[in-house]
């Protein structure tokens, strides 16, 4: 709308605010959508890298190694994953996403030497076939479990909240709940599926580390067992995860994605990551397990877009990052030719969100199979192969240039921040100063 | 590989063998068809993930998730379980003869879980095809979220039995607290009081079926609906 004098927008009740009352008032129900929180917080956008002058040493661009790899998990299975990068694929069910998005996220993974992981759907075929490095979410809905799959797996995650929705249990509506979807999570075709937000038959740490032990004698102790935590209580959250066992820990943070769940609880449930990452490499530094031999890794999520966030990531403590909507954008999601079909579906490239509806243009959030067919797992995999390839080499551009040669080099003291709350969060200093808020100098 | 191709017994004393030896040597492809495991103190995971048509027998009492992800294997527990016993159990057997905490059966698949007698809350908790049958009482919210399979109870139910049912279908031969949400009492066809009596025969009970009542799921929250919205 042009500028016009005399109609001054609301700031309390803008014209986002407006709709949704209305829409609130004429449907009954809360707003339910796709992707991650869409409101600004503290990122890692808000820290910036010390590159090296005279008081630090760089490294030749594209001449001197910048190692990249990272070991998961050494702490008790007899087989930890090797990866060649840090960079993960985060957990995406098969229902959520159709299982040719599922295929090319193995594909592009292997390709790149790293890893994916399933979700609340369970493991498929096409996931399982093209990924070479699997892990396996163990998840309070236990759709799909079986201890074949778990043997299948090169790890397993047990899942106990999501960065868009800690606390929250997954929800696949109606549309998406095909045949297929239906018998793998034993539920009738068709129905809204709300799932659990907790695990059925163990109700805290002391519990989960019981529950741990199982797994591990299920699987004879040959795969790493991680955590996944959605980022709220972090500090503590880390240090029962350990204390419980966990090999590898995974924080979540707010800008974490999310195949469905309500507006309200993406916007307003959570901490962002950076504020997160700080706390969870504390609580590892405290109990000692952090990047020392045999120690616990940790792997952060939620809103991780370029190789300047894996780098920071790593710079603030983290072993490796996972990343789930950017891998959804990297393999076509809300690509501009669909831009004719998003409209008719009342959105727009680079805006749809309604990954509930199951009516995805792209192919890749639905189960509809004529819109599947239209989404190339190979192209889809290349793809994503690509984007990791640049987000590794972006990352380690960045850390030759702090004189690193290893992206785990990376420290805290390569950074500092452009505003005081994200200083505060990342527990780096502000700009220019020695301060960091909190601190005392 | 059927028990045929198997060595005949063994027996392993925990008092001196660990949980892993023993998991350990369940899981081995030499396994024996039948083992004995003495002196359990209550120890967790005990006989877990077993893959194969092999019987155990438990003399004592186990921990948590014992028999957990069973697959083709006749576990006995002849003494109480703790929480989850049989947790996701995908077939075979698993018979406790004294009472079981919570969580018995939680999220199973198949298989035939027996409780002589009493179980815990949220015994059956988000089942998915196993059938449970509890000689005595059951606790609070059990079948929470139940999604397939059959749950039957000699005694009484607690609170809240069947919320938020899913295809469970449930039988109480003794009195229910109340239930839970989207939970009804059903009719008891002919084909339901033949169902019963196979349950209660594989599973060795001497009742009745026409002294127990079904329930299941009213499908009123399949799809949300703002008039159910106190429901939830």
């Amino acid at each position: 709308m042009t500028f016009q004098p005399g109609l001054r927008e609301s700031a309390t009740f803008d014209r986002n605010v407006i709709h949704e009352i209305q829409r609130a008032a004429a449907t009954g129900i809360y707003d339910i959508r796709g992707w991650g929180a869409k409101r600004t917080v503290p990122h890692f956008d808000d820290l910036l890298f010390l590159g090296a002058s005279m008081s630090r040493y760089p490294l030749e661009g594209y001449r001197e190694k910048c190692e990249t790899d990272v070991v998961l998990g050494d702490r008790n299975a007899k087989y930890p994953l090797h990866l060649d990068i840090p960079v993960t694929i985060a957990g995406m069910s098969f229902g959520a996403l159709s299982g040719r998005a599922k295929e090319a996220l193995g594909r592009g993974a292997s390709e790149v030497g790293t890893s994916t992981t399933t979700g609340d759907g369970g493991m498929t075929p096409e996931e399982r076939g093209q990924s070479k490095h699997l892990v396996y979410q163990y998840l309070p809905s236990r759709y799909g479990m079986n201890p074949d799959d778990l043997r299948k797996a090169d790890a397993i995650e047990v899942v106990l909240g999501q960065g868009a929705k800690p606390g929250g249990g997954g929800m696949l509506l109606g549309q998406k709940i095909t045949e297929r979807v239906a018998g793998m999570r034993t539920l009738p075709v068709g129905i809204d599926q709300r799932s659990a937000c907790r695990h059925p038959d163990w109700t805290g740490p002391d519990d989960l580390a019981i529950k741990i032990l199982e797994l591990r004698e299920i699987t004879g102790w040959e795969k790493p067992i991680y955590v996944k935590v959605g980022a709220t209580r972090t500090y503590y959250d880390v240090k029962l995860a350990v204390k419980s066992g966990a090999d590898v820990v995974v924080v979540d943070g707010m800008q974490g994605g999310t195949a469905a769940t309500q507006d309200v609880f993406i916007e307003h449930v959570g901490i962002p990551t950076l504020a997160a990452l700080p706390q969870a490499v504390q609580a590892l530094q405290e109990m000692g397990v952090h990047r020392t031999p045999g120690g616990v890794q940790l792997i952060v999520s939620g809103g991780i877009r370029s190789g300047a966030d894996v780098a920071k990531a790593m710079a603030l403590g983290a072993d490796a990052v996972a990343i789930g909507t950017a891998a959804l954008i990297a393999l076509g999601d809300n690509d501009p030719k669909y831009q004719a079909e998003y409209e008719k579906l009342g959105s727009a490239a680079g805006f749809y969100d309604d990954f509930q509806d199951g009516k995805d243009p792209a192919g890749i959030t639905t189960q509809d199979p004529d819109l599947q067919a239209r989404f190339d797992p190979v192209e889809g995999g290349r793809r994503l192969a690509n984007y990791l390839r640049v987000l590794t080499m972006e990352a380690q551009t960045i850390a030759r240039a702090c004189g690193k040669s290893h992206l785990r080099n990376l420290e805290p003291q390569d950074l500092v921040a452009v505003t005081m709350e994200a200083a505060a969060m990342a527990r780096v200093p502000l700009a220019g100063t020695d301060w960091i808020p909190g601190r005392t100098l | 590989m059927t028990t045929d191709t198997l060595l005949p017994t063994a027996t392993y004393d925990l008092a001196t063998t660990t949980t892993r030896e023993l998991n350990a040597a369940l899981h081995a492809t030499e396994a024996p068809a039948s083992v004995e495991v003495t002196n359990p103190q209550g120890a967790h995971a005990l006989a877990c993930g077993l893959n194969r048509p092999i019987d155990v027998r438990v003399d004592g009492h186990v921990g948590y998730y014992a028999a957990g992800m069973n697959q083709h294997a006749h576990v006995t527990i002849d003494g109480n379980a703790g929480v989850g016993v049989a947790e996701n159990m995908m077939s075979g057997s698993v018979r406790v003869t004294g009472d079981a905490s919570q969580s018995a059966g939680a999220t199973a698949h198949g298989g035939l879980l027996v409780i002589e007698g009493n179980a815990a809350a949220r015994c059956g908790i988000s089942m998915k095809g196993v059938d449970i049958v509890v000689g005595g009482d059951i606790g609070h919210m059990s079948a929470f979220m139940g999604q397939a399979g059959r749950l039957v109870v000699l005694g009484d139910a607690g609170e809240a039995l069947g919320d938020s049912l899913y295809e469970a279908r449930i039988y109480v031969r003794g009195r229910v607290a109340s239930l839970g949400a989207d939970c009804v009492k059903k009719e008891m066809r002919a084909e339901h009081v033949a169902e019963l009596q196979e349950l209660l025969d594989a599973a060795g009970f001497d009742a009745d079926p026409a002294e127990f009542t079904r329930y299941g799921s009213a499908r009123q929250l399949y799809h949300f609906h703002v008039d159910n919205a106190s429901a939830y």
